[in-house]
């Protein structure tokens, strides 16, 4: 019976069913904009519609005078520290003598309804000065600093080898990357709650909860422990998460009118709300002999991290270590600055600094097959990164890199059959519009590489802790981790079924208050790093069992074992429910999980900074309207290195999502700036893929050779789909219009205007992007 | 907030007169977008949809008489879609169908956005709109009642009633071009109908210009070239022309959807594939391909 439950129900390897699954496509989870307190007040923000402005003076008096309004708030009530940041705390909560981004916070409001909130913000009167922002971020990095820690964020450099080193063939390029937003379809919301002690408790949808009540316990002026932070349901993060947004200001009002009080932002608030990823100007020259080897590699690389810091000493790390992609490089002269500008601030999403990098590293190495002759898929071959090669920083590959694998499976699956001239009509270019010409549409294919880093590195102690507890044969799993979508919840029942044998698996919901960090649901790394302290929780607790049962039965508990469902010994004397074996015992271990330390970069970005790494191959075809520029991403092909599968469904998510939202970036995802303010804060016009733009992806081949050092073997998987996916796509649209096409998103005009209009010429010198050292 | 619901024109016109500042409301999918925005803040609504004068659609004689809450999923169902199909293919452009069965015609007119699909298909067929209120009745052009973006000629209290356009008129095309495969709003849209009978090409841009734009000289350089009676498709040179032509006529500009230049370029490709296709006989599967909206 309970191999039927197990089978039913899964364990590592099998498609567990997801215990949120059924309530979430039925409409029944309560995400976080659902939650409701009794006699809950309605927050709201006021933000700045200045990308740059002087505050000469804040007047909230009008507002007071709205009856329903509880309270109104301004950087003059932060009882703590005014500012935090997941790395430095730069950024007000809200802003006093100067607003640096559009739709910086500058006030707060809480009220009996929301529609009073929104009228009293606006009856807020801010007396702005505004100024010129400051937007470009060449420019930037010389110029005044818009903030008195200056307009550098971070500097690496990642030099080895020999920088005079010069190879028989050269090519260079200048690539861009727009602004893409995470779009998680939850907004932002939260539900604060003051407490008896004078403390908070705080219902959020985040992606590290203890990294949020570190920041906030500093704003709030309370000690951590009156900051108790519980997860509320997520609606994706994406990266969109890592920052603090409402938190600190929600809890202020609820401690303000000792009310509970509950904001969600409007999807436009959202936009202009939380972090993007990071634009990039980068310029490449890839330097390789005859035969296709890669000599040296140089690129400088420009990310606009807007107004504060954020993430963007991390982003700036991947970029320039990840530059030449998964190929073996002697010689190398990497240069990454991240600046402040006036644009919004940037911070994590998904693939974080390596879609960057992969965008131009990828362009180049197609542009130096051209310049050789070569077949593309050859020459990257002959450059691949293998298990003992190091990286331009020095740290050689320990773990495995399977990357002629994940080439060879993807370059080899069949391409898909038909082309533009049986294609059905709405899946042509132009969709619904019926805007193709069959004879006017080409095909492309495009093929694309990509390395990713995994988990928290440079030093940083990253570690996760859970508690499994094992009580009436039910085991109950207590962990941090942050559930946004990925499954990790699925996960973690299945790792405790498997260790436990048991079929009940209860996952408590995630805290501050009953347990240690998790870390962030972030960096592909919840699997090897939750799972792993999950994993070790369990077996703490199997080897309890197995000495009380070793103990009642006087037997070695080096002779037991758990099958499905029951303690056994090996010669079959013992063979008795798991539940039974505790013999009525609670079993409770709580655990840290770290992985292998890691060491900082020095001053020529090199150390062993990573932990282990992910590649995947992606193939894209498409067909390009030459004249409209439209393009049909027909097919999506990947093959991916993911150590060991342990969840089929769920692994195939994560790629078809990421490939999702390559897709995406690499044909119209863009938020567009004018002189640092959004223009497309919405649904309407910062356009995502639909079902008639996201092509079917096929699976060549999932690689698995189990990672050493990783608790089950397994690679994280959520990064790497987006990654090269938007290379190759890019890539395929090169192919079929024959076009240099370095910015991503590829607009329509950049296709259908090429000839006509053809801007000033982008294969340029690297004194294009000015950097000074 | 009084919300009324009228099942006739006359109760309609009450409830107006009850209350003057009241807002219509037919889908609702403008309408509540401005209210989620807070760009709207109706003291009051008068709803449409269950006012009997503003439903279905009739012939009479040679012409389709839509009334004004008319979706865009009742245009796609067959029967209505062979007869109007430039129509047809528009509404199968609008939105998603969720969206395309809440979404009334009567609704993208008040609405008058730039970039409304049903709009230059109305223009290119010479639609007569007719509007009424307490005071009476009016028919009126489409460039009579939309003067400008999101501007109507509607006085206080009149309703959109009916939409007038010739049946099965002609060759009907309709070609739209947007950032995404679907569910876009147009950075260019077309509407092109050839006449057989009246021997005239018909040509309408949207999203090019702050209304809906009729490229006539273009249409007149055409009508003149075709050979209505052969009906061989136009040469080359004539063909170029016309593009040309039509390009001119845009007056677009630059926004965050998409540039001047390329709606200029976009619009006469457009044109021109329209035309183009009104020869190639694709124009007989256009209405065939109403079936889409199933
Ligand atoms: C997700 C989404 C996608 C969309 N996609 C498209 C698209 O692709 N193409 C497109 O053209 N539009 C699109 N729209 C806009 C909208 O759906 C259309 O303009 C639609 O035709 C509006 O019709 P409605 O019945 O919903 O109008 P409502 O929203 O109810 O009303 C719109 C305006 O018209 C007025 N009005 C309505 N009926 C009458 C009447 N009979 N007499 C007088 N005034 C009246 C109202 O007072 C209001 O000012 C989209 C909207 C959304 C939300």
């Amino acid at each position: 019976m309970s191999t039927v439950l197990d089978k039913l129900r899964g364990r590592l390897g099998q498609s567990a069913p997801r215990p949120d699954g059924v309530p979430k496509v039925r409409g029944q989870f309560a995400f976080s904009s659902d939650m409701f307190a009794e006699g809950m007040l309605w927050g709201h923000m006021l933000r700045s519609p200045h990308p740059a402005a002087a505050i000469r003076s804040i007047d909230v008096s009008q507002a007071l005078l709205i009856p329903g309004v509880r309270a109104v708030i301004t950087s003059d009530d932060v009882p703590g520290r005014k500012t935090y940041g997941l790395d430095y705390p730069d950024q007000p909560v809200f802003a006093w003598d100067v607003v640096r981004f559009m739709g910086e916070p500058v006030a707060a409001v809480a009220a009996d309804h929301p529609d009073t909130a929104r009228r009293a913000a606006a009856a807020i009167v801010v007396d702005y000065a505004p100024t010129e922002p400051m937007t470009d971020p060449a420019a930037a990095v010389d110029a005044a600093p818009i903030h008195p820690l200056g307009n550098v964020l971070h500097r690496q450099w990642v030099r080895c080898g020999d920088p005079e080193a010069v190879g028989a063939v050269v090519v260079e390029g200048r690539y861009e990357t727009a602004m893409q937003d995470q779009a998680q379809m939850g907004p932002e919301s939260g539900l604060a709650i003051p407490g008896e002690d004078g403390g908070v408790d705080l219902y959020i949808a985040t992606q590290w909860l203890h990294i949020d009540q570190e920041q906030m316990a500093a704003c709030l002026a309370l000690p951590l422990e009156k900051v108790r932070l519980h997860l509320a349901g997520v609606g994706g993060a994406f990266g969109a998460r890592e920052d603090l947004s409402m938190q600190v200001q929600i809890c202020m009002l609820a401690l303000r009118t000792g009310r509970p009080v509950k904001m969600v932002y409007s999807r436009e608030e959202s936009f202009l709300g939380h972090v993007h990823r990071h634009p990039a100007v980068m310029w490449y020259r890839h330097h390789a002999d005859r035969d296709g080897r890669l000599v040296k590699v140089e690129a400088r690389i420009i990310l606009d991290g807007g107004a504060y810091l954020s993430t963007s000493t991390a982003v700036t790390m991947n970029a320039s270590c990840m530059a030449p992609g998964p190929y073996l490089v002697h010689n190398a002269v990497v240069e990454a600055v991240a600046v402040r500008t006036n644009n919004p601030p940037c911070g994590a999403m998904r693939g974080f600094g390596s879609v960057q990098a992969c965008f131009a590293h990828e362009a180049q190495m197609d542009k130096l097959a051209a310049a050789l002759g070569m077949d593309p898929v050859e020459l990257r071959l002959r450059n691949v990164l293998k298990q003992g090669d190091s990286l331009i920083t020095g740290q050689v590959l320990r773990g495995t890199a399977p990357v002629a694998d994940v080439i060879r499976t993807c370059a080899a699956a069949p391409l898909p059959t038909g082309g533009p001239q049986t294609a059905a009509e709405l899946e042509l270019p132009g969709g619904a519009g019926r805007t193709a010409e069959r004879t006017r549409v080409r095909r492309g294919v495009g093929f694309a590489v990509s390395v990713k880093n995994l988990m928290y590195g440079g030093g940083f102690d990253d570690y996760s802790s859970a508690r499994c507890r094992l009580e009436d044969g039910v085991a109950t799993i207590t962990c941090a981790a942050v559930e946004v979508g990925q499954g990790f919840v699925t996960l973690a029942q299945q790792i405790a079924r498997e260790v436990l044998g048991v079929a009940d698996v209860i996952l408590a919901p995630p805290g501050t208050a009953d347990i240690g960090s998790a870390g962030s649901t972030s960096a592909s790394r919840q699997t090897w790093m939750s799972g792993g302290a999950v994993q070790k929780a369990c077996f703490a607790v199997r080897e309890r069992l197995f000495s009380c049962t070793a103990t009642k039965y006087g037997v070695s508990a080096e002779t037991l074992a758990i099958l499905d469902g029951r303690v056994v010994s090996l010669d079959g004397q013992i063979d008795i429910p798991v539940f039974e074996a505790a013999g009525g015992e609670v079993l409770e271990e709580t655990v840290e999980f770290h992985h292998e330390p890691t060491a900082e970069l020095d001053q020529n970005g090199q150390g062993d900074a990573f932990v282990s790494f992910a590649f995947a191959a992606h193939r894209a075809v498409v067909d390009v309207d030459l004249d409209l520029g439209l393009v049909r991403v027909v097919d999506i092909t990947t093959s991916q290195d993911v150590g060991r599968v342990l969840n089929p469904v769920q692994l195939v998510g994560q790629l078809e999502g990421g490939i999702a939202q390559g897709v995406g970036l690499a044909v119209m995802e863009e938020i567009v700036l004018d002189h640092g303010r959004v223009r497309n804060p919405s649904f309407t016009d910062y356009v995502i893929p639909t079902a008639l733009d996201m092509p079917p992806v096929h699976i060549a081949a999932l690689i698995e050779e189990p990672e050493p050092g990783s608790p089950m073997g397994a690679k994280g998987a959520g990064e790497p789909p987006m990654i090269s996916s938007v290379a190759a796509v890019v890539a395929a649209i090169r192919n079929a219009t024959g076009l240099e096409l370095p910015r991503a998103p590829v607009r329509p005009q950049d296709i259908a205007l090429a000839g006509a209009s053809r801007g000033p010429t982008l294969a340029s010198s690297p004194n294009n992007v000015e950097v000074s050292q | 907030m009084l919300v009324f619901l009228p099942v006739s024109l006359e109760e309609a016109f009450d409830a107006f007169e009850q209350c003057p500042d009241a807002h219509f409301l037919a889908g609702g999918t403008d309408f509540m977008v401005e209210v989620n925005f807070a760009l709207r803040r109706p003291p009051a609504v008068v709803c449409l949809r269950r006012v009997e004068e503003l439903q279905g659609w009739r012939v009479e004689g040679s012409e389709v008489v839509l009334g004004a809450g008319i979706t865009y999923t009742e245009l796609l169902a067959p029967r209505l879609g062979e007869l109007l199909p430039g129509l047809a293919q528009a509404s199968r452009t609008v939105g998603s169908p969720q969206i395309r069965n809440a979404g009334t015609v009567g609704g993208n007119l008040g609405t008058a956005s730039p970039a409304g699909d049903s709009l230059p298909v109305l223009a290119a067929l010479d639609a007569k709109i007719v509007v009424a209120s307490k005071h009476g009745r009016r028919s009126l052009e489409l460039a009579d009642l939309i003067v400008g973006p999101k501007r109507t000629t509607l006085a206080p209290g009149e309703v959109i009633v009916e939409v007038r356009v010739p049946a099965a008129l002609g060759s009907q095309q309709f070609l739209k071009v947007g950032t995404r495969n679907a569910m876009v709003i147009a950075v260019a849209n077309v509407a092109l109908v050839a006449d057989w009978a009246g021997r005239s090409v018909r040509c309408a841009l949207g999203s090019v210009g702050p209304v809906v734009i009729r490229a006539r000289e273009a249409e007149e350089f055409i009508s003149a070239r075709i050979d209505w009676e052969g009906r061989t498709p136009p040469s080359d040179g004539d063909l170029a022309e016309f593009t040309a032509l039509v390009r001119s006529a845009a007056r677009p500009i630059d926004d965050h959807r998409s540039t001047a230049d390329y709606r200029r370029h976009s619009v006469g490709v457009c044109a021109e594939r329209a035309l183009g296709r009104v020869f190639s006989g694709d124009n007989r599967e256009a209405s065939e391909r109403t079936s889409w909206a199933s």
